[in-house]
């Protein structure tokens, strides 16, 4: 039936999801002058904070199953991305309620770093192949882990 | 960790598609309107991507004053609000298509000194978009 004949049958597939949150955060280095800290960081070490409307897409890749043509179910990686980071991001402080940044800079690198780390281990079908993390429209970063 | 950072900036320029090692109904067979003898303009949006390792202290790939100082000096201001075909160097003897802009933004972004270029992919229009990742680059996206 499905398939048959199609050579492509059983090739990867990536598949994206895309969820939004919002938080604050500021760039400060502990280590430095509140003058280097503003040479380096201009605004963004400003420590009453400022926030950004995240945009993060999350990139699966796999063998679609043959029962079922899925990767993996969407409500699946849904609940996950809820629980892993909506759970722990939005609405949020990134320098002081998100444990697994205390002492790192909250970066766009770093969230997507942090981000990769916190759904790595999660995503048991398929695998995760990137983290896509705008910060606003003209910049966002991509993580892929410590291979492809 | 791989990661790459990605800023997005925008440029608008004039250019006319025309090679002079065709004929004019060549020309206008194949470039169409782009052939215009005025020429047209574009909004260009410009994507460029670095990678290297994150430094502990500031949390960056490459601070990104430094990397808009650098995009701004080396291309923006040579190409915002220009001619691409006079103003351009390269223009003047090179068709000013996107496939040939992300060749000479590429080039000219290459030598930025705190991160390693990876790629650069222009939108002539919404509609279409050309990325250009040097020669010997094979890193996957």
């Amino acid at each position: 039936m499905e398939g048959q004949g199609n050579s492509d049958w059983g090739s990867m597939i990536y598949l994206t999801r895309k969820i939004e949150f919002s938080a604050a955060h500021y760039y400060h280095n502990p280590a430095w002058t509140p003058e280097e800290n503003r040479r380096v960081f201009g605004k963004c070490a400003n420590l009453n904070s400022h926030g950004h409307n995240y945009v993060l897409e999350v990139t699966v890749a796999g063998t679609p199953d043959p029962v079922t043509g899925m990767v993996l179910d969407l409500k699946e990686l849904k609940e996950i991305l809820e629980r892993e980071i909506m759970e722990r991001m939005d609405h949020r402080h990134l320098n002081h309620e998100v444990p697994e940044l205390a002492g790192k800079i909250p970066t766009t690198e770093n969230v997507a770093a942090t981000i990769w780390n916190l759904l790595q281990p999660k995503i048991t079908k398929g695998r995760l192949h990137r983290v896509r993390l705008y910060e606003n429209p003209d910049l966002f970063v991509d993580c892929y882990g410590d291979g492809q | 960790m791989k990661l790459h950072l990605t800023r997005r900036y925008a440029f608008a320029a004039a250019h006319r598609l025309h090679s002079p090692a065709l004929t004019e109904e060549e020309n206008r067979r194949i470039y169409g309107k782009c052939c215009n003898p005025h020429g047209h303009g574009h909004n260009y949006s410009v994507e460029v991507t670095v990678s290297g390792p994150v430094d502990p202290a500031t949390g960056m790939i490459a601070n990104l004053t430094d990397l808009d100082a650098f995009v701004g000096r080396e291309v923006l201001d040579a190409f915002d609000h220009k001619n691409l075909n006079e103003e351009i160097p390269v223009f003047r003897t090179a068709v000013p298509t996107t496939e040939n802009l992300c060749l000479e933004i590429f080039t000219r972004l290459r030598a930025f000194p705190a991160a390693r270029l990876e790629h650069v992919r222009i939108e002539e229009t919404g509609q279409n978009s050309f990325e250009y990742a040097g020669e010997t680059q094979g890193s996957a996206r």
